[in-house]
């Protein structure tokens, strides 16, 4: 029985995958440690959030 | 209204929504992903509002519900009274980025205006503890002569000054 070696070429496949493209996320400046960060989220690098809302600021042991 | 299923049935979920919310009236602050924080903050700021009212049958609702007695006590003997003035937001939602492993978007949620109360890690530690306790009590008898007898050997001014206080300890026990 004849059947088709593949379903779609090279080609297909290419075109269709040209469009996975990786995004930067949005980041923002803190306000207090002018690290980059996330939006409306604590910042990683102080802690800080909203002015206050200090968490767990932990130094490399 | 509901955030989602959090991929789980029923059964799951309200198992999972009651030991988040007990957890949280616990503790005062706990971190989870952003999904299960905002599905289970309208569970609990009702719970809060019944609190405030505190009758008996709020409370039986409310034990039905949470899984610790120590929480539906906390509950209504210190949470419900302080947030009598406050009209609902009574929990805080803040976003702490994403968690490592699976990226999954982790959030803070803490009763406003308390103190996140401190977590000792282990029960191992918890453990360790009362015996360092016994032993710090046992030691100096048998040690105490030892390091007195060390002591001078090594005499550094520093060294001196840090066991001097341990010298100290040892007749105190002893006297006891």
């Amino acid at each position: 029985m004849a059947n088709p070696k593949q379903r779609f070429g090279k080609s297909r496949t290419r075109k269709r995958r040209a469009n996975w493209k990786a995004e930067a996320p949005t980041l923002v400046e803190c306000p207090k440690c002018k690290a980059m960060k996330l939006p409306h989220s604590v910042c990683g690098e102080c802690g800080f959030y909203d002015g206050r809302e200090v968490i767990a600021v932990s130094e490399k042991e | 209204m509901r955030q989602g299923k959090l991929g789980r049935d029923v059964g799951a979920r309200r198992a999972l929504l009651r030991s988040l919310v007990t957890n949280l009236f616990l503790y005062n602050r706990i971190e989870t992903t952003e999904a299960k924080a905002k599905a289970m903050r309208p569970v609990a700021e009702r719970l809060i509002t019944k609190a405030k009212k505190g009758n008996l049958h709020n409370t039986r609702l409310a034990a039905a519900y949470l899984t610790s007695p120590e929480a539906l006590k906390k509950l209504f003997e210190e949470i419900g009274p302080k947030f009598v003035e406050r009209p609902g937001g009574y929990t805080r939602i803040m976003k702490t980025g994403m968690r490592r492993g699976d990226a999954a978007p982790m959030a803070i949620i803490e009763l406003v205006g308390f103190e996140p109360v401190a977590v000792k890690e282990d029960k191992k530690v918890k453990k360790a503890a009362p015996k360092k306790a016994v032993e710090k009590k046992a030691e100096p008898k048998v040690k105490s002569p030892l390091k007195k007898a060390e002591a001078p050997k090594k005499t550094m001014i520093k060294k001196a000054g840090t066991k001097v206080p341990a010298a100290k300890k040892a007749p105190v026990s002893g006297e006891k």
